[in-house]
């Protein structure tokens, strides 16, 4: 029996990612329904309509202002009630507790003039429009934020000497987390205040380092996220050192932790010139990298772990905890690992430490000691799910835990995986419940005698999802949680380095 | 770019400098010296007989046999479809006209004055409602009508405005927001300030009892009088702005009953045009969506000037009439203008938005990019000719008249 | 135009007022927190329509 595909376009009906994700979701669990998918109407979007067989529509007639479903269903009767459905939702007031009557600016000029007093513009719209917007948030005098990702290079270094021009911060493009004031933007963590300043040029390297210092007893003044690319050459570290200046001047932060994958050559030195400026205590953890000149304020660690354990003033994170030794050997011809992971920094420090103890590594985003996937067979890989190729169009993995879901079920059925590594990050912005989402996919696709599964939760009790229930909903699941990042990867490591039955 | 911001802030000015005075009332023919024999203006776009609507040709042959132009309906119909009359838009010859909007030489047009920049703008008088000319009607009662309006009213009025040395219009609007106006579908306020205004003049200026009161009834006994006057004011305060270089404000909104068509400030005489929407409305008893006719009327002067829809925060009243929904929710309307325009009227308050300025100066940028088209409160006219208003409701300029003016007004400033 | 060179010291010392633009639900977990936020009803510039949109952006300067 072949199957109906039905499409409908809403003209100029713009809804965001993620209410689109949960719409589309919805639908496609509808009776008789194969797959749907409800997307803003770009080139790009279309092209992942078709490929998922969803697109009978010439794409050329769609413009990205416009909303069009897809829809496949077993019949046309299950199809039809499907788009039915779908229309209903979409006239459906998104908050029908909300007051329907309160006038919404259109834009970002139109915000300002009913809030003259804001300072910040949280920027998450899709890619090829963030670099606009954030345009026009600089000439509004306002700091940015820009969340999106697959903003250009060109774009992100014309913002950031613009915005440097202005004395405004641009934090991002892909920047994920921040902390201001002790407010939480986009996907961040409930932390105590305290005196504890970070720059960050990743989000979930941010999430991580100020759980942990939550977790041992500290706080954090201000969390600045300064976007992936901000230490590379071209970009030459503008927010960061804006960032780092700031920092400095404010009375409220005692030291200071700088997170980043290694930084070009000529932007490091001047990083660290800033850094000896200062007279404030500085961690300094370029993930993995082991041999960095610092001044004498600064002290150099490899993991985020570290990082968090210093600023503490030497509290060990996940004291007692058993991670040299698993509790048994691996099944016979399983050997490799297999990391899965949602966030960038957590997966190039999984690298890094595997790669210090000599063990091969191949990644989608390899760190410079590691090779790229496909290259060498017998490595064990670190897949970064939340590089912009997977992000196109799509929400990010934090969000969306059925991104991982299919790579993970892979892993899993392979006979050669002896760990699967994983994060699991929670928060305010991130799913509801990860561990609830893994502990299913995990229950239903590990066979028996298969690999272990080794997690940890990026998070706090204070947190929605509640750390301590999403530990104890993996630990119920079989899976082994440790109490950071680096101890997971440590402990995958224990496993492999277990001599084999 | 800084060329078009202070274009924009030069044609803003020259709209909040108008001085708007309804001075006389004479024959088009005087108001109007390019007006001839069989030269009919009309409303909206330029049009020809084979696209207009039925309402807009019943109009076409009642004016032809009350011009005398021909014997009857059926040969005045024969002689339109013949090419014997020539059509321009109102909007060409310093005019406008509501719905229909038909203007000849021998009707009587009101004549509002901009005082700052010595420009005239003309709107034939609001015949009322139910069976009249602009909605289409042509039979004996709405051309006699047409004759009282040339002969009686027509005069009366002329020489009551005269007498005053006229009326000044921008003071007389402001107090009518603060009465519940907004100048397109409610002008209740306004029409009486305006009897209050001429009836001692018309009184003092009569000859003959029976014709003053026939005038201060007729006046008196129409809520939407008002409206022409409101209309003509309207391209009274925008004709100064045409032609601005760098402009990207617009200068007028019109229909023809088949096409919108806007003029934007920096491409000076150009229409941009685009099939008319369908309003979103209420109707009266007995009437539903399959009797309106498509959007019709110069009406939408208004909007260009910061009133109708624009200043729907001022008249709650007209929520519901319009079918918008709750009048608590008719200030979002004025809220939602205001982001495509470029400043406030600051002699036009709404008291109850904590006197907020009606928004002014309609910047086409900002409806392309925002997608908010303006918003116009309209009546709506029976698709039949001559059955006059069977719904009121809130219908908006279409998109792609902006878009097209976006990519003109790009061209005259060197950016593709 | 931004007048001073100290906008970036006023964030970090001031109260938080956040304009959000994109994801609802990050104007909403704000909003929860008594942050103050004001959420843009954004959509695409000119429909989404590419070649309008970069006319709009060199008008728009």
């Amino acid at each position: 029996m072949s199957a109906t595909v039905l499409n409908h376009v809403r003209k100029g009906f713009y809804l965001d990612s993620v209410a689109l994700m949960r719409l589309s979701r919805t639908i496609a669990n509808m009776d008789g329904i194969e797959e749907a998918a409800l997307m803003m109407g770009t080139p790009a979007n279309m092209r992942i309509m078709a490929d998922a067989g969803l697109l009978e529509i010439s794409a050329h007639k769609t413009e990205g202002g416009d909303l069009v479903i897809g829809i496949r269903a077993r019949s046309a009767n299950a199809a039809h009630a499907a788009l039915a459905e779908a229309n209903t939702m979409l006239d459906r007031p998104a908050n029908p507790g909300r007051d329907q009557q309160a006038w919404r600016p259109r834009t970002i000029s139109a915000a300002r003039q009913s809030m003259p007093e804001a300072n910040l513009a949280l920027i998450s719209v899709p890619g090829d429009f963030a670099a606009a917007e954030a345009r026009k948030a600089l000439r509004d005098s306002l700091n940015v934020m820009i969340f999106s990702d697959n903003v250009t290079l060109e774009d992100e270094i014309a913002l950031k000497r613009e915005a440097r021009d202005f004395g405004l911060l641009v934090m991002g493009p892909d920047c994920g987390t921040a902390i201001i004031n002790g407010q939480p933007l986009a996907f961040a963590n409930k932390v105590p205040r305290g005196d504890i300043g970070i720059v960050g040029a990743s989000g979930t390297g941010i999430q991580e380092v100020s759980c942990l210092i939550a977790r041992g007893g500290g706080g954090i003044s201000q969390a600045i996220g300064v976007g992936g690319r901000d230490l590379s050459e071209e970009v030459g570290g503008i927010t960061t050192l804006m960032a780092l200046d700031a920092l400095d001047q404010d009375p409220n932060t005692g030291q200071i932790i700088l997170i980043s994958k290694p930084p070009a050559r000529s932007v490091a030195s001047r990083i660290t010139e800033r850094i000896a400026a200062s007279s404030k205590a500085h961690t300094v953890c370029f993930i993995g990298a082991e041999n960095v000149e610092l001044p004498d304020n600064a002290t150099l660690t490899v993991t985020l772990t570290e990082a968090a354990e210093t600023a503490l003033g030497g509290v060990r994170i996940g004291e007692g905890f058993g991670y040299l030794a698993p509790d048994g050997p691996l099944p016979p011809g399983r050997r490799q690992v297999r990391g899965l992971f949602s966030g960038g920094t957590l997966c190039a420090e999984a690298q890094a430490i595997f790669r210090s103890r000599g063990q091969p590594v191949s990644s989608n985003a390899p760190i410079p000691s590691a090779s790229h996937l496909g290259k060498v067979n017998k490595a064990h890989t670190m897949i970064d799910l939340g590089v912009d190729e997977f992000t196109r169009g799509r929400p990010h993995p934090m969000i969306d835990p059925t991104v991982r879901d299919m790579a993970l079920a892979e892993a899993l059925e392979d006979p050669s995986t002896g760990v699967i590594l994983l994060d699991v990050v929670i928060g305010y912005g991130a799913h509801s419940d990860p561990a609830g989402h893994l502990a299913g996919v995990v229950g239903t696709n590990r066979p028996a005698d298969g690999p272990a599964v080794v997690a940890s939760v990026t998070g706090t009790d204070d947190d929605p999802q509640i750390r301590s229930r999403q530990i104890a909903t993996l630990e119920t699941a079989g899976i082994l949680v440790a109490p950071s990042n680096a101890t997971a990867a440590l402990l995958a490591l224990a496993h492999i380095q277990t001599p084999a039955r | 770019m800084e060329k078009i911001e202070s274009a924009n802030q030069e044609a803003l000015r020259r709209m909040l400098a108008g001085d708007p005075v309804l001075v006389d009332v004479i024959p088009a023919s005087e108001a109007i010296p390019d007006l001839r024999e069989h030269m009919i203006l009309h409303a909206g776009p330029p049009i020809e007989w084979a696209s207009m609507c039925g309402p807009m040709r019943g109009a076409v042959a009642g004016i032809a046999v009350f011009e005398g132009w021909a014997p009857d309906l059926d040969v005045a119909a024969d002689m339109a479809a013949a090419g014997e009359f020539e059509f321009h838009p109102n909007h060409r010859f310093d005019s406008v006209g509501p719905m229909t909007g038909m203007t000849t030489m021998n009707q009587p047009v009101m004549v509002v004055e901009n005082r700052t920049f010595d420009n005239r703008a003309f709107c034939t008088m609001n015949e009322g409602l139910g069976k009249v000319m602009r909605f289409g009607g042509n039979d004996a009662e709405v051309l006699d009508r047409l004759r009282w309006l040339r002969d009686s009213l027509g005069p009366s009025m002329g020489r009551a405005l005269r007498a005053l040395d006229g009326i000044p219009l921008k003071g007389l609007v402001g107090r009518g927001l603060a009465m519940g106006d907004e100048m397109h579908q409610r002008n209740v306020g306004c029409s009486g300030l305006i009897l209050r205004a001429v009836a001692p003049a018309l009184a003092e200026t009569s000859s003959e009892t029976g014709a003053l009161v026939d005038a201060l009834s007729f006046i008196g006994g129409n809520d939407q009088f008002f409206l022409n006057i409101a209309m003509a004011m309207g391209k009274a305060i925008t004709d100064p702005v045409i032609g601005i270089e760098g402009s990207s404000v617009v200068t007028a909104m019109s229909r023809n009953g088949t096409d919108f068509g806007i003029r934007v400030s920096g491409t000076g005489d150009t229409w941009f045009v685009a099939p008319v929407e369908m309003p979103d409305g209420l109707y009266f008893p007995g009437f539903t969506e399959a009797d309106a006719n498509p959007d019709m009327g110069d009406s939408t002067i208004v909007e260009t000037v910061g009133l109708g829809g624009f200043a729907m925060g001022a008249a709650p009243a007209v929520a519901g009439f319009v079918g918008v929904g709750a009048a608590s929710e008719a200030a979002n309307f004025t809220r939602t203008m205001s982001q495509i325009t470029v400043g406030e009227n600051p002699e036009w308050t709404i008291p109850a938005m904590d006197y907020m300025g009606v928004p002014t100066g309609i910047d086409i940028r900002l409806v392309v990019e925002t997608g908010l088209a303006p918003t116009i409160n309209t009546g709506i006219a029976h698709k039949d000719p001559g059955v006059g208003q069977v719904g009121a409701g809130v219908v908006r300029a279409p998109m792609a008249c902006f878009e097209q003016a976006l990519v003109a007004f790009a061209e005259t400033m060197g950016v593709s | 135009m931004p007048e001073n060179k100290q906008q970036l010291n006023t964030l970090l010392n001031s109260p938080l007022h956040v304009i959000n633009v994109g994801l609802e639900e990050f104007a909403q977990n704000l909003k929860d927190r008594g942050v103050s936020v004001v959420h843009v009803d954004w959509s695409p510039p000119a429909g989404g329509n590419p070649k309008l949109a970069a006319l709009l952006a060199k008008l728009s300067e």
